[in-house]
Order: C-alpha cells, then structure tokens, then sequence
C-alpha cells in the first residue's frame, strides 16, 4: 500500500518537472543575463527576509493589458539565477519584474520610508528601518559561494573581491567601482540611499530594485527564434 | 527491547542536546542563536521526559476485559493543541486583514509588517492547527478502526512535541525575518530537517499501529491518512533542498532555480492543498460523518476509486498557478488539464461523504456537530469546482494574481477544513475525557451560524474585490489606453477589504465560543438548561 502509493502520487511530478531540467527550450538562450551583483544579492535577501513576495509578483504574463502596463512579457532565463526564484502568487501591490529604472533612487527612498509620501493611496507598509541599518556586508562572499555551488557562474574573482565589491557599487568615488561594472555589466553604481557615511540595507534593496528587469538586451531577442517555447 | 528504544530515544535527545549547544555557541546571526537555545532547551526537556516515560510501569495494550487500552493522552494533547493554534492562527489572519484594511497597523516596524506577518497566519492555520488536527484525528482514528493501542512509548509524544517545536521554530523565525520565501514552505533548512526527523517518527508510529491491528481490513479513512503523511513527506524534501551558507546560520540557498523552482514549489504548494488539506481531511471526513451519523459509508467501493483518481491525478495539478508565466506551455496545459479532471474524484469524495446521511437526514436539525460537518463537505464540494473552474486558462487570466484565489482558498480553508475540524474536535472532546456529552449544544449552534456568516462575508468579498480588481487591470479606455493606473485599483478595493475583516472577526468569535465549549466539557460541565442528555445524537460515541 504504502509503495503503491508513492509510486502512483510521484509519477505526475517526474512527467512534468524532469523534462524542465533536460529540455533545452525551457530557458531561451539571450543576451544580457548576468549574476547578481553582491550588493543587489544582499538587497535581494533583504527583499525575501521581509516577505515582499506576500504582495508583489515578478513574473510579466504574455496578456495585452499586462506587456502594456509593465512591459515586456518576463522570460524563463530573467529568473535562471534566482535560488529560490520570485515569481509570486498575488499583486496587492504591482509586478516588480520590470521596476528597474522606472522610478529614480529618491522616489524609492522616499516611498520605503513612508509610501503615502508618494503614492497617497498606498497601503504598503513602511520600511523606515532599511536606511537605519548598516547592510551586513561581511557575510556576502558565503553567499556567493554557496550559489556558485549551486550552479550560478560566479569566478573566483568574484567570490574574492564580494565584499569589497558590495561596499564599491554604493560609493561611485571609490577606487573599486570600475571593477564593479568590469565584472558585472550593466551594474549600476551609485549612492542609492544618498548617504555617503554607510552602506545601508536601503542601499542594497535599491540598488536590487533598480536592476529587476533591466539586464535582458530585448532589441537582440527574438520570441519567434528558435527558442520560442 | 524497551530498554533499548529508550536508550536509542535518550541517544537521538542527547545527541540532539549536543548540537543545540553547537547552535547556540557558535551561531552566526541572532535567530539561529534563539533558535539553538530554544532547541536546547526542548532536548533536556525531552530527555527528562523520556525517563519519566521510562520508569513508569509500560502501558498494557490491553485492559483486564480484553478491550484494547488505547492511547487517549496523546489524542487530548492533540485537541487541546488545535484549539490553542486555530485561535492564534485565525486571530493572525483577522490581524493581517485589518492591516490590508488600515495599513497603519503595521506600525513600521520590521516585526509588524504584512510580508512577516502573512506566513506567521497561514502557517498557523495550515500547518499548526491543521497539522494538528491531523495527527490528533489519525492517532484517533487508526487506534479505533484497528483496535488497537497506539504503537510505541515515547515515539507518539515525540511526534508531538516533536512537532510544536517546529511551529514554534517556524513562526519565530519568520518574525526575526528567517525565511525561505516559498509559499506553505518558509522555513529554513534546519527547521525543514527537524521537521523530517518528526515526520519519518510519525509516519512509523502511524504504519506500526496498522501492523498490529486487530480488524482485518485497514479501514478506508487510514488510507488517506497514510497517502497524506507519504506524500507530505516527498514533497517536503523536493521542495526544500538547499544548501545553507553556513551549519550555524539561517540562511540558505533553494538548490532549484527560476522556471525549475516555479514548478516545484507549485508543485509542493499545490499538492500541499491536496494531501494535507484534502486527502487528511478526507480520513477525517471518512471516520467522523460515519460515526456522529450512525450510518455506514455510502459506497466502499466509490472511496476506492477515488482515492486512488484523487491521489494520482492531484499531482499534476501544480502548473495551473503558473498560466501565461514563463512556465513552457505544455505544463501549464497538461496541468489545467489535470485540474479539470480532478473535479471527478473531489466530487466522488463529496457524495460519498454527502450520501452517507441517507436515511439519517433528520439529524440535520436536531445536531448542529453533525450539520457542521455535512456542511464543510458541501463546502468541499463548491471549492473543488471553483478550483477546476480557475485553473482554466482563460478564467485564471483574470484571476490570477487577484483576491479571487485568497477568496477560493478561504472557502476551503474556513469552510471544508475549518468546519470539518471543528466537528471532529466536537466529537472527539467528550470521548477522549470520557465525559457524557459536549458542554452545550447550543453554543455549538452558535458558532455554526456566527462562523457561517463570517465566512460568507468573507468570500463574497474576496470575489467581488477579486473579479473587479482583475477586470479593472484589463480595461482599456477608448483611446486604446490602460484605464486604471494599479494604485486606483487597490483604491477600490478598501470596502471589501474591510468586509473580509468582519468576516474574519466573525469566524474568530466562533473559535472562541468553540474553545470555551470545549474547556467546559473536559471539566465534565453538562449546561443545565439543555435537556438534550437523551437524544440518540449525542449519546456518547461508543468504540
């Protein structure tokens, strides 16, 4: 009894999900994908820790009025580096996939302080704390080991240089931050929290906010090639 | 051989001790080291309990007249458990609620907020009320349909306790921000570990209580059960592979990623629903309709066919909550297609559960513990239409992503789980205390119809909000323009919002009065003013 059911209830989970692994049009092949920098990991783990995934989707549906409003429909190979990925089940507030670059560091700044500063009708809560407290930066180099062990290419010299690199893409004067955008193309560095004297979590959950969405180079993908599901 | 499974339990607690001192000594963030202490502390609890368990005399499995001595101390510890959680889990939604209502209550702080607070309820409720209404109800029913006592000495308690410290671990942690963001499965790799070990004792517990049943059949209710605690434990350890970043730290990474982890979790998250909140309940369903009824089960035969329809095809359920994504369209096809056939073996499961009141119809006005129950199968039935209905591409366009899904979940969740729980518990109080009947008939009344209308408002609210919501992101203004920015959209939704509250509040003053009932009737209160003593309905169940 006991065998005969396992063998009945794992027979719908190896049909659907191990073909995902082997198929090789299940994550198209495009430019631009990258991993995340250690600063946007940090911010991204910042993200997760306070349940933002409760209220915010990261998946762009191929709908009209969905690629009219957020733009882009989201591709399997935007989320290939995501342990565990982001998608979301619920929009209380709108998607983030594609968030990237469409408001300014301020407006963030503002709207996680206090979102009714920008958005008056918002029942988002507040999360003035991200800008109080320094971004544990000391921890990051594990982190992206155990990603590189799980399968995301990061070198060594990226594990290396983790810590520094962190600290570097939220201070555009410093000596590191061409080697930040060296090692990471597209990163963007900048003093997202507009405070010079630290690094902050506000700075991390910025600097990930302002990189959803924005790595894939859409002029150089085609829907209709050869990686089309 | 008693000696030696207390040495092996005293082993696995001292070992267990010894890593909490690990955990705490050399914890790397300040959850893990709460988390160490806490563990601690439950292993020196444990082994002195063990000792206790080992030094009295060992329960006789029989009593002097040969009527089997069963084990009704872990089935109490169970229903008071259930209580204790549903009331925090449903007081937690009600909170979370108010919060969607009144955002101020989140209070800015990163302890308060929504995104902590929203798995803190929905674990409670699936996980620690469920979860704890299952291994009550299963110690329950599989000692009494085997005639048999509960298998093991200390394994039973082990499972218990075993399994509110991981309650307690879970909900702390996504307090302090420890999670692992996967829906109905947030916490952290240890916690998972913890929970497995548990698991793998409760699910040995369960198979060797069969083994040594006295009836030779295994009535159908324990199947369920056994398809329930089978495949929770597949799908846990799936969906839960990491790798942490450190043995002394929180945190780890999912070992899947992007599309893979998608279906997996959904795949997890789906079958949660079918196996925990459905196939276990149906063992519910299974034992008590039939005994508060006094009727037999409708169809043995229909039971068969469903559960094993019910089991193989609930599996492939899981793409239909990734419509439209980046999910390859033949899964989301062959799992909408899935879900359309899996209205079947639902609805068998509902007639058979329904139809065993032939005959006994009556009983509908006269006991509202066996009309608590018919009507959580009713309830069944309508969400397992529902969720066929949603999982069509076309529909789940709109409802994805909206409040028509939380709506869908919560007439599940309030009415089939909720109610099917409360009548078990109902019928469980007075047998396992050995009292005469429940406190009050008619606080059980009360609660029925205060929870009935709570949950109406709740899901006409949810559909509402949910469908508008998903019409307005859609529509489209004469120019060819979106009509409604996003935050218009939620601008809407306030009204319902804070109808779903009330209905929420509704429901927890209905677990409250449950509660009290309950407390009363362990203390062999009999309300005076209700001469119900005779009826046939509550006369104590027999064995």
């Amino acid at each position: 009894m006991l065998v005969v059911t396992l063998i009945v209830v794992s027979i719908g989970g190896l049909v659907e999900i191990v073909p995902l692994y082997y198929l090789d049009s299940t994550v198209e092949k495009v430019r631009g994908m990258r991993p995340y920098t250690p600063l946007e990991l940090v911010g991204r783990n910042i993200y997760i820790r306070e349940g933002c995934y409760n209220c915010h989707s990261q998946m762009v549906r191929s709908l009209r009025d969905e690629v009219d409003r957020y733009g882009h429909y989201s591709l399997a190979a935007e989320s290939m580096y995501d342990h565990p990925f982001q998608w979301g089940s619920k929009r209380t507030g709108p998607d983030l996939a594609r968030v990237g670059g469409r408001y300014s560091d301020d407006w963030h700044r503002e709207h996680l302080i206090r979102p009714k500063n920008v958005v008056p009708e918002s029942i988002m809560p507040g999360y003035p704390f991200l800008q109080e407290r320094p971004a544990e930066l000391d921890a990051v180099e594990a982190d992206l080991r155990a990603n590189a062990a799980l399968g995301v290419p990061y070198t060594e010299e990226m594990i290396a240089n983790a810590r520094a690199d962190a600290a570097a893409q939220a201070d555009p004067e410093s000596d590191g931050a061409e080697a930040v955008m060296a090692r990471y193309p597209k990163a963007q560095v900048r003093d997202f929290d507009g405070n010079p004297d630290m690094v902050s979590e506000m700075d991390a959950m910025i600097a990930y906010l302002q990189m959803l969405g924005t790595l894939v180079d859409f002029d150089a993908f085609r829907a209709e090639g050869e990686a089309l599901r | 051989m008693r000696v030696a499974a207390n040495c092996l339990w005293l082993g696995l607690f001292g070992a267990g001790g010894l890593y909490g001192l690990l955990m705490v000594q050399r914890a790397v963030d300040l959850g893990f080291l709460l988390h160490g202490i806490l563990f601690l502390a439950f292993c020196l609890a444990a082994v002195a309990l063990t000792v206790r368990l080992a030094l009295s005399p060992p329960p006789a499995r029989a009593l002097p007249d040969d009527r089997p001595h069963y084990n009704d101390a872990i089935v109490r510890a169970g229903v008071i458990a259930s209580t204790f959680w549903g009331l925090i889990g449903f007081a937690a939604g009600l909170w979370i609620a108010l919060q969607l209502a009144f955002p101020a209550l989140n209070f800015d702080l990163p302890w308060t907020n929504f995104g902590r607070l929203r798995p803190v309820h929905t674990s409670a409720v699936i996980f620690a009320f469920g979860g704890n209404v299952l291994i009550a109800t299963s110690f329950h029913v599989v000692q009494r349909t085997c005639r048999t006592r509960l298998a093991g000495h200390v394994a039973p308690w082990f499972v218990f306790w075993g399994y509110q410290l991981f309650i307690v671990l879970a909900a702390s942690g996504y307090v302090l921000g420890i999670t692992q963001s996967k829906e109905y499965a947030e916490p952290e790799w240890y916690v998972d570990l913890w929970l497995t070990l548990v698991w793998v004792a409760y699910l040995l517990v369960f198979m060797a209580t069969l083994a040594r049943r006295r009836e030779p059949h295994i009535y159908v209710a324990n199947w369920f059960f056994l398809a329930f605690i089978v495949t929770v434990a597949m799908l846990h350890l799936v969906n839960n592979a990491a790798l942490p970043v450190s043995f002394f730290g929180s945190k780890s990474y999912i070992a899947w990623a992007g599309v893979q982890d998608a279906l997996t979790q959904w795949w997890y998250g789906h079958n949660a629903v079918g196996f925990f909140l459905t196939a276990g309940f149906l063992g519910i369903m299974y034992y008590f309709i039939p005994k508060q009824a006094e009727r037999p089960v409708y169809s043995y035969r229909l039971s068969i066919v469903h559960f094993w329809a019910l089991i193989f095809l609930y599996i492939w359920a899981g793409p239909h909550h990734l419509h439209y994504t980046a999910l390859p369209d033949w899964a989301q096809t062959l799992g909408m297609t899935f879900s359309v056939m899996l209205w079947m073996p639902s609805w068998g499961g509902m007639i058979n559960g329904l139809m065993t009141l032939s005959g006994a119809w009556d009983k509908l006005r006269t006991d509202p513990v066996l009309r608590m129950l018919v009507v959580s199968v009713a309830f069944y039935g309508m969400s397992t239409f529902e969720g066929p209905l949603m999982s069509i591409k076309a529909v789940n366009a709109l409802s994805h992503y909206t409040d028509w899904t939380v709506g869908h979940v919560h007439s599940g969740a309030l009415g089939w789980v909720g109610f099917v729980s409360f009548g078990a518990l109902y019928v469980l109080a007075p047998v396992v205390w050995r009292r005469e009947r429940l406190y009050s008939q008619r606080l059980v009344e009360w609660h029925f119809w205060i929870s009935s209308i709570g949950i109406v408002l709740y899901i006409t609210a949810m559909w509402v909000s949910g469908i508008m919501q998903g019409l307005m992101w859609r529509a489209y203004d004469s120019l060819g323009f979106l009509e409604y920015s996003f935050v218009e959209t939620v601008e809407a939704m306030h009204p319902f919002y804070v109808i779903r509250a009330l209905g929420g509040a509704l429901f927890v003053a209905g677990a409250l009065i449950m509660a009290y009932n309950l407390w009363r009737t362990t203390r062999g209160d009999i309300r005076e003013s209700e001469p119900l003593a005779g009826s046939p309905a509550m006369a104590p169940a027999a064995a």
